[in-house]
């Protein structure tokens, strides 16, 4: 016992290790894998995400420029972004929020406002 | 004369961070017998990995662990760069027993605190998760995710670490020496933690090579074998030696891992200072062709097998993965009959079960 005699000692006066949580949030990190953005303006659907994503999140449209992206199955791994050849996406350092249904996000060129929710989801390809 | 009760051990129990059910014949308090059921979390990760194509395969075994996904990572890695003879480049390989060793620091860390919490001392296991935390953190910052870094790729690694984040892991495993310094003692010399584990669950040396037991569980039967002694990737320039104990019981299985703790924190200080500069991925070209590789890396639980088939396209012909749980859920049949049912937990414990990483 006698051991541990100096942690219980030190941890009577130590603030503790972890955040009030709501109250007091993180920053995220410099370069942390987050949410995935895209941008239908320099896209050129060519669906090389599509192909390479090993979550299945992205559906490209080449016909009807439109690229379907389900953030809820996104793993957040950045490899979409590593085989653009456009730098369209972009991948931010935040975490994605909970949210009570699963959304599907649509992008495309800017008449298109992007990202619109789409309410039923699109036939599979 | 006694009859004997089977008590089910399991799915859900509070020591099992996992599900796998143990079926204990029962004499009394003794038990008698071990029947292990297993299958809960099966997820057909070999069969998906056929399916996949090939690159996207690193992002899915990583999957299989939540602990040592890394590691996953880089044994299938070095399965496919075998089969298309891809070269690393130096510093790539540095890199990989960085993040490699910082993984088995935070799962000994992981299972230390588990061992206290199995035995209600609470407050270790605590300290411990305290320690654990920061070398998330140095994960995070250098990868960009806490457990799942997502950093091997074939032919290197996605993301270099900076000469200042080489630094910040520096402080950081001085700061975690230092904490490990102070607590350590306790699981090594404290009479409570001493109780609950001398002489609790023993597997001697001709049993354990017997049953093809491998990792901390094997060292601490008295047999030096290590996987990484195979030399993979950078290991073969650092020199270092497995940590054995002779005694075989619980408490040898601890002070395995809390040793095993330190020379990880030695490995990466001789890593970062030999850290050669240069490119950190090898471009590769073409599907792996009609040829078959296994590779061998030490888990934090013992040694890892994968085995991988390609067929010249881009999906694979076979991915099987034999994880070091597989190999040493069979000690527990020899490792419990004998033992008290108080002590059930202990010992299933001490093995350190992955099941996840077993089912697949
Ligand atoms: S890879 Fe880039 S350019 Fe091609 S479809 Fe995806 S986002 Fe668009
Ligand atoms: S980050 Fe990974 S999982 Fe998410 S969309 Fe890109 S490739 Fe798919």
């Amino acid at each position: 016992m006698a051991n541990f005699l100096g942690a219980v000692i030190e941890n009577l006066f130590k603030k503790p290790a972890t955040r009030p949580y709501p109250f007091t949030k993180r920053e995220p990190f410099k370069d942390a894998r987050g949410l995935i953005k895209f941008d239908g303006d320099k896209c050129v659907y060519c669906g090389a995400c599509s192909k390479k994503c090993p979550a299945a999140a992205i559906r490209v449209e080449r016909a009807e420029k439109a690229l379907y992206f389900e953030p809820f199955k996104c793993v957040t791994c950045g490899f979409c972004v590593e085989v653009c050849p456009k730098d369209a996406i972009n991948q931010e350092f935040e975490y994605r929020k909970p949210d009570y249904s699963k959304s599907i996000e649509k992008y495309g060129p800017s008449a298109v406002p992007a990202p619109a929710k789409t309410e039923a989801p699109p036939s599979q390809a | 004369m006694s009859t004997r009760t089977v008590i089910p051990m399991g799915p859900q129990h509070p020591v099992f961070p996992e599900p796998l059910q143990l079926k204990l014949s029962l004499k009394d308090e003794k038990i008698v017998d071990v029947a292990p059921a297993l299958g809960y979390v099966h997820r057909g990760i070999e069969k998906a990995a056929e399916k996949n194509d090939f690159t996207q395969n690193v992002f899915l075994v990583e999957r299989i662990c939540g602990i040592c996904s890394f590691i996953h990572a880089v044994c299938y890695c070095m399965a496919i760069e075998d089969i298309m003879k891809i070269e690393l480049p130096p510093r790539a390989n540095y890199l990989r027993v960085i993040w490699g060793e910082l993984h088995r620091l935070h799962s000994h860390m992981l299972w230390l605190g588990l061992l206290a919490d199995s035995f209600g001392f609470e407050s270790l296991f605590m300290k411990f998760w305290e320690i654990r935390e920061r070398i998330l953190d140095i994960l995070e910052k250098t990868t960009g995710a806490r457990v799942i870094i997502s950093a091997c790729a074939i032919g290197g690694v996605r993301r270099d670490i900076s000469d200042e984040h080489l630094q910040e892991i520096l402080t950081v495993i001085d700061k975690c020496e230092k904490e490990l310094n102070g607590i350590i003692p306790v699981v090594m010399s404290d009479t409570t933690v001493k109780r609950r584990t001398v002489g609790v669950g023993v597997i001697e040396k001709e049993k354990a090579i017997h049953l093809g037991i491998v990792g901390p569980v094997l060292r601490a039967s008295g047999i030096a074998q290590d996987a990484r002694m195979t030399g993979y990737g950078a290991y073969k320039y650092l020199d270092f030696k497995p940590v054995v104990e002779e005694s075989g019981d619980c408490y040898a299985r601890a002070v395995v891992r809390a040793k095993e703790t330190y020379q990880s924190i030695g490995l990466l200080r001789k890593a970062i200072n030999q850290l050669p500069s240069g490119d950190i991925l090898t471009k590769y070209k073409g599907n792996p062709g009609k040829a078959a590789a296994v590779s061998r890396v030490e888990q934090p639980r013992g040694e890892l097998i994968y085995y991988v088939e390609g067929n010249g396209t881009k999906n694979l012909e076979r991915v099987r993965v034999r994880t070091p749980t597989f190999s040493n859920v069979p000690a527990l049949s020899k490792m419990l009959p004998g033992m008290e049912l108080a002590d059930a937990p202990v010992i299933v414990l001490s093995i350190d079960p992955c099941i996840s990483c077993t089912e697949r």
